[in-house]
């Protein structure tokens, strides 16, 4: 018999809470999205244009700002509003690319080894525990700063091959759960190559568990790309990337603190909708494997 | 006990040559180091020379074993920019980064732990939805960003403290704080889920059934089975600190390790970079090491295993 | 002279469902009372409510509840956390995890005497030793020093029971001791509580659901059903002459050598344990009960059918013998 039982308001409650938690996660990524997608048509100017006699104008509600640039413009005059509106592209792509290769590596090395199990689990372990005593940001920063400078692809693909930790486990520790369950042993029974095995018994199973790991993952990427670029080895100027818009607002932030607080916020809100997303699919599955 | 000790340090040593080779391959990312080194002006003559001084003309693979058999003998090679032996570079810097790390961890837990264990106390309450928006919140923010704002704000507006270098006690504060958000939040929820599940256990009600005292049953008997998972990760979060410093010590002016591998970087000083990511590993391995040691310690049930 | 423990029309909610819906019993002192019924019945809430360690959300009323003479219908928590451990014990069915397992055995057996009567240090040692002696346990020098998990089942209960005599309680509350234990511990663990009881006079509240030892320890018995008391009666009593059906249907249950006849099936109460909804009125087991009439919808009257033999039902006399 439970010792643990809840007065009927609390579960109501904590639905609604949660819920609220939800829509507002998948509201905002869903918003982020279409800002991304709709770039060139909801900016107001172009992001790159460079004009030297409106340099850091402040945004329209303080003093000095005017409506032409409603955020007001950088260093180099470019229309403030506009780079967060193409920025939102950057994170995005850097977001959705990496968690695609970080994926794809992390789920194939902790299937295979849960599957199989034995010399190849050990070595997939192996492998894990390597990749989570590498410094990640340090390693980024040193391959970006030795491959002769960054570029979009650099970023996505170093983030691709140091991400996938994560992946990897939470793929091992599921396809072992599976592994010896029934409907498992029956296919293999019935004579199912193991590669069938794999994809239609395996991977449509786990497939909820990885979508969690993968919010995650996506904010984690997000999250170092702005780090890199603000540590000007990440996505290349004149991309208007969050994190390069806060390096390159450094030097004036005392003058002007908007200039930096824009983007920050920008990447705040960003990903905590896309944690919050993470948190209701794992709300809705109900275990919790990727803490 | 002892043979899983054995077990893990073998893992260990194996993990700590790959990180070596992979530290060195690294370097050699950008093809002829020798060019990278002599600057785009030089000519071919200096390349030569350069490469040759370096012992860059040999075999990639004697290179290697090379590294290899200098870096278990803690000789990392010179600085190509400082001139001095990278080994001494590296410590001379390394307790700024040590600081930098326990002052950290020291913030983590004393935030962590009082709001994991009040948020357990008082599930499903608005203080435990507060305590959990607080670790998403956590989660969110940019290190650098909440460094430049803290910097704004407290250095800047307030007054309060400085906001770059490594003068006093003081010029740690922000940075350290800045830190210990990576690991808040992570350590809040295992705590809290930790009690969760304590108080909701069977020795627990035996505890109440004996009449003890609230705080008694809290903390001696719910939190110090909670506390063992924390513990271990504490330790590991440490490690991940460690690694992560180099944001925000570029950003602070915090001349530790990290710094060091930023500018190192930048300069194209390869076996600095080469050597600061070896070390930061094996930093980790150790770390992760002594996690283990510590749930071995804390709970009895795996000590006689 | 007023009994130990002394419940008159317990009831306990939690949220909308009425776990306990009116129970009455008394347990004397030195003597064993039984509360016995299926799972889900009620009945280890109604111990946990006895000594306040209902879960967030449980709610319990009474007319009356008194322990020695002592009312602790309103007892808060500081009020009650004193009385239990020192005057009132209960020990639980698991214990494999009602053990804390980060402690010594040794530890977690003092802190109570510390607790309640501030004895020093080496003063609760003896006297753990002392109780480890009594219940049973060799070498209980070496065992204080040990760790739960390095203890079997058997011995976790017997700790478990020594612990609960640390402060020489009056009462003691056992919420299915044997359950979880080998046959054969089973009824070792039985005889200690049959022994301790003579030695020390205690008062014994025993929550099972197996009559095999309702037969062997128990004095009185309460027959619970869905959250309520349906019989009550000293034990030879009840077995010889069980008045309630449902009571009637248990024992016929419980194959008998030499009474039951081959090939013949096994008697079974048909139909399944209702959930009582709120605002349920009447009798829960009409549903399946062979001699239901209408009026059992009704408030049942708690009638006298014997020495001491209270019934719950709508029959005047009860079955027929």
């Amino acid at each position: 018999m439970s010792t643990v039982l809840q007065p009927a308001g609390a579960s109501s409650r904590r639905r609604i809470w949660r819920n609220a938690g939800a829509i507002l996660g998948v509201g905002i990524v869903g918003f982020i999205t279409l800002v991304a997608i709709l770039a060139p048509w909801l900016a107001p100017h172009d992001p790159f244009t460079i004009d030297l006699g409106r340099r850091v104008i402040p945004p329209m509600w303080m003093e000095g700002g005017t409506p032409d640039n409603i955020l007001g413009t950088d260093q180099l005059g470019r229309d403030y509003l506009s780079r967060l509106i193409y920025g939102a592209r950057v994170s995005m792509i850097i977001g959705v690319a990496t968690i695609i290769t970080s994926g794809i590596i992390g789920t194939f090395l902790g299937v295979m080894g849960g599957f199989y199990g034995g010399r190849v689990d050990d070595a997939v372990v192996f492998a894990i525990t390597a990749r989570l005593s590498i410094p990640v940001v340090l390693v980024a920063l040193a391959v970006a700063g030795f491959s002769g400078g960054a570029s979009f692809t650099l970023v996505i693909l170093v983030l691709g091959l140091l991400l996938w930790d994560r992946f990897a486990v939470v793929a091992r520790s599921t396809t072992m759960q599976i592994r010896n369950l029934d409907y498992v042993a029956a296919a293999r029974c019935a004579g199912c190559s193991p590669m069938t095995v794999l994809l239609k018994e395996v991977l449509p199973n786990i497939a909820t568990h990885l979508a969690v790991v993968a919010t995650l993952e996506m904010a984690l990427a997000i999250l170092l790309e702005a780090a890199l670029s603000f540590l000007g080895l990440g996505v290349p100027p004149p991309e208007p990337s969050w994190g390069l818009m806060i390096s390159e607002a450094k030097e004036y932030m005392f003058f002007s603190p908007w200039v930096i607080m824009i983007p920050g916020i920008a990447l705040f809100v960003l990903v905590l909708g896309v944690n919050l997303l993470g948190d209701a699919l794992r709300d809705m599955l109900g275990t919790d494997l990727s803490r | 006990m002892l043979h899983f000790l054995r077990r893990r340090l073998t893992v260990a040593i194996l993990v700590a040559l790959t990180v070596l080779t992979l530290s060195f391959l690294l370097t050699r990312l950008s093809g002829d180091l020798a060019i990278s080194i002599a600057g785009p002006n030089a000519s071919q003559e200096d390349i030569e020379l350069i490469r040759r001084a370096y012992g860059l003309d040999r075999p990639l693979w004697v290179q290697y074993f090379d590294w290899l058999w200098r870096a278990l003998q803690g000789d990392f090679g010179d600085s190509y920019f400082f001139k001095t032996r990278v080994s001494r570079l590296i410590m001379e810097r390394m307790p700024i980064t040590m600081t930098l790390g326990l002052c950290g961890l020291a913030i983590a837990l004393c935030v962590a732990l009082p709001l994991g264990i009040l948020a357990a106390v008082r599930e499903n309450t608005w203080v435990d939805r507060s305590v959990l928006m607080v670790a998403l919140i956590g989660q969110a923010m940019p290190s650098f960003w909440l460094g430049l704002t803290l910097m704004i704000v407290l250095g800047l507006n307030l007054g309060w403290l400085p906001i770059s270098g490594t003068g006093s006690w003081e010029h740690y504060v922000m940075p350290s704080i800045v830190l210990s958000f990576s690991a808040i939040p992570s350590l809040m929820r295992l705590t809290r889920s930790g009690m969760i599940e304590a108080l909701a256990s069977d020795y627990i009600r035996t505890a109440r059934a004996k009449g003890l005292s609230r705080l008694s049953i809290l903390v001696k008997h719910g939190f110090r089975n909670a506390a063992i998972p924390v513990v271990a990760i504490a330790a590991v979060q440490l490690g991940f600190m460690l690694g992560g410093s180099i944001v925000i010590e570029t950003v602070f002016a915090l001349h530790g390790v990290g710094y060091l591998a930023w500018e190192s970087i930048s300069k194209n000083d390869f076996p600095v970079v080469q050597a600061v990511v070896l070390v930061l590993a094996l930093i980790y391995i150790g770390l992760t090491l002594l996690s283990d040691l510590l749930n071995a310690v804390l709970d009895p049930r795996l000590r006689s295993a | 002279m007023s009994a130990l423990l002394d419940i008159e029309d317990l009831r306990v909610t939690f949220g909308g469902t009425a776990a306990v819906r009116g129970i009455s019993l008394t347990v004397e002192k030195g003597e064993t009372h039984c509360l016995v019924g299926e799972s889900g019945c009620g009945k280890s809430v109604t111990s946990l409510a006895v000594m306040g360690l209902l879960a967030k959300g449980g709610k319990r009323e009474a007319a009356r509840l008194s322990f020695a003479g002592e009312d602790i219908r309103d007892y808060n928590e500081a009020q009650m956390s004193r009385l239990r451990g020192d005057r009132m014990a209960m020990i639980f069915q698991e214990p494999m995890t009602s053990l804390n397992p980060a402690y010594t055995v040794g530890s977690q057996m003092t802190e109570v005497l510390r607790r309640h009567r501030g004895t020093p240090r080496a003063q609760a040692v003896d006297r753990a030793v002392e109780l480890l002696t009594r219940v049973g346990i060799t070498a209980p020098g070496l065992r204080l020093g040990q760790f739960p998990h390095q203890l079997s089942g058997g011995l976790r209960q017997r700790v478990m029971i020594a612990m609960a005599l640390m402060c020489d309680p009056e009462l003691l509350i056992a919420d299915e001791p044997t359950t979880a234990l080998d046959v054969t511990v089973q009824a070792q663990i039985l005889r200690l509580l049959a022994e301790l009881q003579k030695d020390l006079g205690l008062g014994i509240l025993l929550i099972t659901h197996d009559l095999g030892i309702v037969a062997r320890v128990a004095d009185r018995v309460s027959v619970m059903y869905a959250g309520e008391v349906v019989e009550s009666a000293p034990t030879a009593e009840l077995f010889r002459a069980p008045r309630h059906p449902y009571t009637r249907g248990l024992l016929s249950c419980v194959p008998v050598p030499g009474k039951v006849k081959r090939d013949e099936p096994l008697g079974s109460i048909p139909g399944v344990v209702p959930r009582i909804p709120p605002g349920f009125t009447g009798c829960a087991f009409r549903d399946r009960c062979s001699f239901a009439e209408a009026a059992c919808a009704g408030t049942l009257p708690r009638r006298n059918v014997g020495p001491a033999h209270e019934l719950r039902c709508i029959l005047p006399e009860g079955v027929p013998a």
